[in-house]
């Protein structure tokens, strides 16, 4: 690798990162500031002192996220404007979606969510059509669309936050607490790792493999939403009316998306390494840089879902009595963690690379799967929030 | 977990054991086989009673279970050593690497040989003009600029200097490891250690009875100092509890605790769509050390801190509502609504008896024989989705609430039980009201409805008197002969007229008594198949037009018939017809009416005793701390060997790093060139 002077130069000689911002990253931090104070001043009073703390929490770190990572800052601000658009067409009446043009077709929360979906499924097929013809066109374009589609994820929420408050006096709950919402979570989430990923790792034919996973999901969703009209608004039982819940099920989620983006990963390494003069090998990142990006999702899912699993030891020793209670749903935690702990420590310690490992993130997705759907399907228990 | 391969000739056993103890091989095999195993307690029910395992399983496959205690995973002795193999092995592998990790972080490796730095997968080495001093200058302040801690060494022929960051990634080895090992002896300390000790000295015994707290045994009593415990118990409103209850396996353990619980009011909220919104307990907590009992109120969520003990709102249940019930015979109705009470023994006369409470069971005589009477359970109201069409003008409400029932079961001397829901107010369905019964025979099914017209009284005597009235059968066959007399002129044939009326009266017998079913079968049985749907029909028409004379024979002795009977007299027939049709299906020697109740509710609470929790947060802590340090930040070391030889300086440049090759690869090329530009590196070096 031949390096320029100049370059050289940038690397040592940059000013120091508070410096690096440019004005657009200040106005950017100053609306997230005015936005934060704005939710605490006017929601204080409906707010208990943790729910201060997450909020703040969530305002610094979004701070933290867009200085660190640039598209956030965008992605933030028009899911920001979008939903405050769609709030505000609400009003008070949760009828206006049925006369408002834009919520009826547009960002009520069902309708935005559906075009995500549409959008995911077809930024899958561009990243397909990408994939199998070398079009750079079509590989922009799957990026754009799973933009798109991810900000209409994110308003989708948004939108059903408000819409959940709404429905009812005491209604009002953050929108992760059922499968529906949690797999519209699942999508924007893996989205945005996979999309930071594109961005860092300059290669746009994973985008196939990893937006596979994220049709999947949406094909689960759209059926969910409309054998079991799981996208109606319903209360939220006792034992999740708690800030917990804000913390602990997207923490989850960050990791689910982890895990996902990892087994993809490979899957693209496997079908590379069988068939490394395909065209397909030739346009996907190199073995090593592949097996890089399934280590660096695997450690970002892990990190994050321990701590998810913390945080839910910690909630259950509030709401249920004791902090591990061999639940179905507790245990297949245990058991998905101990997995992928093993991965890391052959991968770390004993160096393992390749082949093995990537084996093994896939069948890591399905037992993530079953933790996640399976035993809601099959098995009963505590954590019965999002049966089918 | 570094792998150091130490060769010595001779070890002993205890290196051997140790080495084996840490090896990765075994921790990666036990974090798999824990993984298995725990997978087990999730797909087989964990701590039901037994008899379910043995209906489910069989005699033999039950005992091969139970032997393997599979039935409590989480708690048997062979998954506890799993889990202490694992302490153990994390534990050796702490202390086996933790020296050289400590080292490591410190330690700059000033001394290292050119021949290993040659051997690096990042090295490069070059020629200078520069003198050392000032390519060591040079060096040190490019390192320091990214980061790098910098210590150099004078060597006899050459001088090293080393940089080195992120060594406290090194350290994230250690606090994740350790974290294990405090996580588990947290866990441990909340384990039912003591429990299981006693048990197995044969201190400590599980209760499987169901008998009054009282009774129960010392040796299954335990004392408030047991450190840790985890229970529950059901208060009613007004009562008190000062121990626990602990599930062990298939039977129990009591749990004394160091003070006393009384249950002031339980309190439900619910949506308008009938969802529960929120539980609610209002506790007194008596205590010798208190001047006066302490109010606290509990929620889901919201737990009670009392003495290390948290006290948790789990669950809640009829606390024993005491149920004003009437009992009607449904074989003879003309008894008329007999009180339903409790008695001390079966002498004493029937209204001096107490109202029963729900929860109990009592011993009916019934027409029909002895029967138990088990009142299971009454709900203060009923939401359910409104099914009714939406009336113009009128607020439609998309819930309903049918108002209080019970549910309870009778149990016949044989004992078949059949399970019933009774609504207390009557019901609106399609403008008509009726009363609501629900019949099961097993909890699986859902309860297939009997519907009692309302009189116009809003009483259910009307229908309890015309059902008495179809079951006297010297009634039936007079009205049957008048009806053959009228309506077939059979008046002159006095023996065809006996026969005729004694069928047709058998005929009403055997719908009233044992239902349309057995008409139906009899018809299958003794006509050929072309005629049977003409003559059910003819049978099922002369049925109910005997009952209708004797229904409009009812009336008018009321007085209550006018020229022509009401739209609401005939739909009272018509819905009388169809309950009376399954009333044989319905199977109840009597038809329990609710009058009127006293609602008691009891909560349930979780207790727990949990002084290893704050241990797990702490362990917990270190391994988030410990994750991220590994992963996030990057232990790296360079190094600069500078050496003087003919006038020139010899440049090796040499780094190390962990994982993350992309940007290492990246940063060590920058370094490089950067170097090898700020020491003039000569064109003809390598």
């Amino acid at each position: 690798m031949s390096v320029t002077r100049e370059e050289l130069e940038n690397e040592f000689d940059r000013p120091p990162f508070l410096k690096r911002l440019s004005p657009y990253d200040w106005v950017w931090a100053a609306l997230v500031v005015i936005g934060t104070v704005y939710a605490f001043m006017y929601y204080r009073e409906h707010m208990g002192i943790y729910e201060e703390v997450i909020l703040f929490g969530t305002g610094i770190s979004l701070l933290a996220f867009g200085w660190l990572w640039k598209p956030m800052r965008h992605f933030s601000l028009v899911v920001a404007v979008v939903s405050l658009f769609g709030i505000s067409l609400y009003g008070t009446d949760l009828a206006n979606a049925e006369s408002s043009f834009f919520l009826k077709y547009l960002i009520s929360s069902q309708s935005a969510i559906i075009w995500m979906s549409a959008l995911f499924v077809m930024a899958t097929l561009a990243y397909y059509f990408s994939l199998a013809t070398g079009s750079a066109f079509s590989g922009k374009l799957g990026t754009a669309l799973t933009w798109i589609a991810t900000v209409m994820g994110a308003v989708g929420l948004m939108v059903r936050w408000r819409e959940t408050h709404l429905s009812g006096v005491d209604m009002g709950y953050i929108p992760v607490s059922n499968l529906y919402e949690v797999f519209v979570l699942f999508a924007v989430m893996t989205a945005m790792m996979y999309l930071h990923y594109e961005r860092s790792f300059k290669n746009r034919a994973m985008g196939a493999f990893v937006s596979t996973v994220i049709t999947a999901s949406v094909a689960f969703l759209m059926w969910y939403s409309y054998t079991r009209g799981a996208h109606e608004i319903q209360p939220l039982v006792p034992a999740l009316q708690s800030w917990w819940m804000k913390i602990h099920v997207p923490a989850n989620f960050i990791g689910y998306g982890g895990f996902s983006i990892a087994a993809m990963m490979g899957v693209a390494y496997l079908l590379s390494a069988r068939w490394p003069q395909s065209l397909m090998a030739r346009r996907l990142p190199s073995l090593e840089a592949m097996d890089e990006m399934m280590y660096r999702a695997v450690a970002i899912g892990f990190a994050f879902f321990t701590l998810a699993t913390i945080l839910g030891a910690m909630w259950a020793a509030e709401a249920w009595g004791g902090y591990w209670s061999w639940d179905p749903k507790e245990t297949w935690a245990l058991i998905v963690w101990l997995n992928y702990a093993a991965w890391l420590h052959l991968r770390l310690t004993k160096g393992w690379r390749g082949g093995v490992l990537a084996w093994w993130a896939v069948v890591g997705l399905f037992i993530t799967l079953f933790a996640f759907l399976g035993v809601n399907i099959f098995l009963s228990g505590l954590h019965s929030y999002g049966t089918l | 977990m570094t792998e150091q391969q130490r060769i010595k000739p001779r070890r002993s056993l205890g290196a051997v054991l140790l080495e084996f103890l840490g090896s990765m091989n075994l921790a990666i095999t036990l974090l798999m086989v824990i993984a298995v195993a725990s997978v087990i307690g999730t797909v087989l029910q964990q701590n039901e009673p037994y008899n379910n395992y043995v209906m489910k399983f069989g005699p033999f496959w039950f005992e091969v279970y139970r032997s393997l205690s599979l039935y409590d995973v989480y708690g048997a002795t062979w998954f506890m050593l799993l889990l202490g193999f694992l302490l153990v092995s994390t534990s050796v592998c702490v202390y086996r690497n933790a020296p050289a990790i400590m080292r490591d972080m410190r330690q700059f490796r000033l001394d290292v040989q050119s021949k290993s730095l040659r051997a690096f997968h990042h090295q490069d080495e070059w020629q200078s003009g520069q003198d050392k001093d000032q390519v060591l200058q040079h060096a040190r302040q490019r390192l320091e600029k990214l980061g790098y801690r910098t210590r150099t060494k004078q060597h006899a022929d050459h001088i090293t200097l080393a940089g080195m960051k992120g060594s406290v990634s090194r350290l994230g080895y250690l606090l994740s490891h350790v974290a294990i090992v405090v996580i588990c002896i947290g866990g441990l300390i909340d384990g039912n250690i003591m429990v299981r000790i006693g048990e197995w000295r044969g201190d400590i015994v599980a209760e499987t009875r169901d008998i009054p707290v009282s009774q129960v045994p010392s040796q299954s009593i335990l004392p408030p100092e047991n450190p840790a415990f985890r229970g529950s118990v059901n208060i009613p409103e007004g009562a008190r509890a000062n121990f626990i209850f602990l599930s062990m396996r298939d039977g129990y353990l009591v749990q004394n605790l160091p003070f006393t619980i009384e249950l002031e009011e339980f309190r439900i909220e619910h949506y308008p769509s009938g969802q529960p919104k929120s539980y609610e307990s209002t506790l007194l907590i008596h205590d010798p050390e208190l001047d006066e009992p302490q109010r606290r109120v509990i929620a889901v969520n919201h737990p009670l801190i009392y003495k290390g003990h948290a006290i948790y709102q789990a669950s809640f249940s009829d606390g024993g509502s005491i149920l004003d019930l009437t009992g009607w015979s449904l074989d003879r109705p003309e008894l008329g609504p007999q009180p339903i009470r409790a008695r001390e023994h079966p002498d004493q006369p029937l209204l001096e008896g107490r109202m029963p409470e729900v929860g109990s069971q009592l011993q009916l005589n019934t027409p029909r024989g002895p029967y138990t009477l088990e009142l299971s359970d009454f709900q203060l109201f009923n939401i359910f989705p409104n099914e009714d069409e939406p009336v113009e003008g009128v607020r439609h409400s998309p819930y309903r609430n049918y108002g209080p029932s019970m549910t309870f079961k009778l149990r016949s001397a044989a004992g078949d039980a059949r399970e019933y829901i009774n609504y207390q107010a009557p019901i609106r369905l399609d403008g008509r009201y009726y009363f609501l019964s629900g019949m099961r025979s097993n909890p699986n099914e859902d309860y297939r409805y009997l519907h009692i017209p309302v009189d116009q009284n809003g009483s259910i005597e009307g229908f309890m008197k015309f059902l008495a009235l179809a079951r006297d059968r010297e009634l039936v066959q007079a009205v049957a002969k008048r009806h053959a007399e009228i309506e077939m002129g059979l008046d002159n044939d006095p023996e065809m007229l006996e026969q005729f009326s004694r069928s047709v009266a058998n005929l009403v017998r055997v719908f009233v008594e044992e239902g349309v079913d057995v008409i139906v079968e009899q018809t299958e049985r003794t006509v050929p198949e072309g005629e049977r749907a003409n003559l059910l029909s003819t049978y099922i028409g002369m049925i109910q037009s005997i009952l209708g004379t004797l229904y409009l024979d009812m009336l008018s002795q009321e007085g209550l018939v006018g020229d022509e009977i009401s739209e609401q007299q005939a739909n009272f027939f018509d819905d009388t017809m169809q309950a009376m049709t399954l009333i044989p299906a319905y199977d109840a020697p009597l038809y329990l009416v609710l009058n009127s109740f006293e609602h008691v509710e009891a909560s349930g609470l979780q207790i727990t005793k949990a002084p290893g929790e704050n241990i797990v947060y702490l362990g917990s802590l270190m391994l988030m701390l410990g994750i991220l340090f590994m992963f996030y930040i990057h232990h790296r070391r360079l190094w600069v060997m500078v050496r003087e030889e003919g006038g020139k300086t010899q440049i090796l440049f040499a780094a190390s790093g962990h994982r993350q090759r992309n940007d290492f690869d990246r940063e060590f090329a920058f370094l490089k060139d950067d170097l090898r530009q700020r020491t003039d590196a000569q064109p003809d070096s390598k």
